[in-house]
């Protein structure tokens, strides 16, 4: 990839954003910016806004105000639908495989939003697992293969953004390993990626920076490289 | 062979003809209800009515307008969709995120209110409605006669339903119908607008109970009340297949109508309850259903 101009160029901007679930305010002016090509992680204890940071580029939340911008679009006020068709994939923590759909029907769900998605066979490169189970039903997988498959799926569909949340949780140290196979090699095929973790050894060896949230906004931004020197610091903010 | 299990034979096949037809019916409400109550959670109570709605719209149509049989078999579920469209968009919609009983209690308020407008129109006699010419008459299949028109109405639920359930089950279409009844906030977070098929799936529900009022109007007479008599049957028949499963709306339908065909030859007393005993049976057994899941 070229370095300049498109590298530098802000793909996510999030601004000043604040979100509520009904009564509950669980957003206090998050504010963030992801550059093409790059994978961002959002650290951060459990409460701390980063599945809803996510669910808010989504528009999956009550109320936001503020400012979400994607390649400079305003995604606050969007009818919901509309967000997705814009090039952002989402692959909620709780993986969403559909029980009623099997492998397949999971994998071709989610509309081709732009050209450039990845084909059925190149998707089946990046996960052996899922060939040949097609016509399996989606929630007979196991754990890893379900993860894959929710990631798979945004792959098709030609979104450039991805936003994965937590795709380590509760997954045995080898397919977390092929996770982050996977996600480095999405990482070259150009992929920009915003990442939630708790786990961030496994985020250290993909990221190229690191929000670090508390109580529902952005209290540091940590470039991978200075991860080493910031340790101290990051085991206070994480409780770790 | 004069006697099958001491019963004529013609006895016999004539009430499991006619058991087959009013399954045929429960098989095509109870599909609606099963779709809507899938996609909406919406118990819908007015589902009998908007029956009784198709059949009128079949009866106006042919009373004023002239349209005939035929043109009524496409115009009538095409109303009685509009109207359901109507209904979802400007007064069910709203309900969504209250508990379902509201939703329940709205459609019932509803059912009362399309029963006692056409009654306050029309009486309760009933308007007759002829067999079109093309289904008049019978076939003498040797053990018993059948009513070409009956036969019809059977062999087109039947069409109906199977198509629905290939529609529901094996397209792309009803990947996203099957995966916005599971999950909807995913559904929509991959680009599909849930709200417009939401109201799609009401109005095609409620189109499927009004194309039954349409097949209905010529055996059972057009009267606002039709509607209220089949239905409390048909929810427990949804009861039995199990809510919002498509196969076991059409196969419970059928199997009950028939069910209660055979009730009618050997303890005509037990035919009128039936289908309550299987449903408290079932509940007590199963209570998701025949062919329902645990949710």
């Amino acid at each position: 990839m070229p370095d300049g101009m498109n590298t530098k160029t802000a793909m996510l901007e999030i601004a000043d954003l604040y979100g509520f679930y009904g009564e509950s305010h669980v957003l206090h002016g998050v504010s963030l910016e992801v550059r093409q090509g790059e994978v961002v992680t959002l650290l951060g204890r459990n409460g701390a806004g980063k599945t809803s940071t996510m669910r808010a580029i989504m528009g999956i939340m009550g109320k936001r105000t503020g400012s979400i911008r994607f390649q400079g679009t305003e995604l606050i006020g969007m009818a919901q639908h509309r967000i997705p068709r814009l090039g952002i994939g989402y692959v909620p923590e709780e993986r969403g495989i559909f029980s009623s759909l099997s492998v397949d029907e999971n994998l071709t769900l989610p509309p081709v939003v732009k050209e450039g998605g990845m084909t059925v066979p190149q998707i089946h490169e990046l996960f052996p697992n899922l060939r040949g189970r097609g016509s399996t039903q989606g929630t007979r997988l196991s754990g890893g293969e379900q993860q894959m498959l929710a990631i798979a799926r945004i792959l098709r569909t030609g979104a450039t953004l991805i936003l994965l949340d937590e795709p380590t949780e509760g997954l045995a140290p080898v397919i977390i390993e092929q996770i982050g196979v996977a996600v480095r090699a999405l990482k070259q095929r150009g992929f920009t990626i915003v990442l939630v973790e708790q786990n961030f050894r496994f985020a250290a060896t993909i990221a190229d920076r690191h929000y670090v949230m508390e109580e529902g906004h952005v209290v540091d931004m940590i470039p991978n490289d200075q991860l080493h020197a910031n340790m101290d610091k990051l085991h206070t903010y994480l409780g770790v | 062979m004069s006697h099958l299990f001491g019963i004529p034979p013609q006895a016999l096949f004539g009430q499991l003809l006619l058991g087959l037809i009013n399954g045929s019916f429960y098989a095509l409400l109870s599909l609606g209800l099963a779709v809507i109550f899938g996609m909406l959670n919406v118990v819908n109570m007015a589902h009998g009515a908007l029956y009784m709605v198709g059949a009128f719209v079949a009866w106006l149509l042919l009373t004023y307008l002239g349209v005939g049989y035929w043109g009524a078999l496409v115009l009538a579920p095409l109303a009685v969709g509009a109207v359901g469209l109507v209904l979802e968009r400007t007064m069910l919609r709203r309900l969504y995120k209250v508990d379902h009983l509201y939703g329940l209690l709205l459609t019932f308020g509803l059912a009362l209110i399309f029963e006692g407008a056409f009654r306050h129109q029309y009486g309760v006699s009933g308007q007759p409605y002829p067999i079109p010419e093309l289904l008049k008459g019978g076939i003498n299949l040797g053990f018993m006669y059948l009513p070409t028109y009956r036969g019809w109405v059977v062999a087109a639920s039947l069409l109906v339903c199977l198509g629905t359930w290939f529609a529901i089950e094996r397209t792309k279409l009803g990947a996203y119908l099957r995966a916005a009844t599971e999950n909807p906030t995913l559904v929509q977070a991959f680009g599909i607008n849930v709200p417009v098929m939401v109201s799609l799936t009401y109005g095609f529900g409620v189109a499927l109970a009004g194309l039954a009022g349409v097949l209905a109007a010529p055996i059972y007479q057009v009267s606002p009340l039709m509607g209220s008599n089949l239905i409390i049957v048909v929810f427990a028949v949804v009861v039995i297949g199990g809510m919002g499963s498509i196969l076991g709306a059409i196969v419970t339908g059928l199997g009950l109508g028939l069910l209660e065909g055979l009730a009618k030859v050997f303890y005509p007393e037990a035919s009128n309850i039936v289908v309550f005993v299987i449903m408290a049976v079932v509940l007590m057994v199963k209570p998701a259903g025949l062919f329902g899941r645990e949710r």
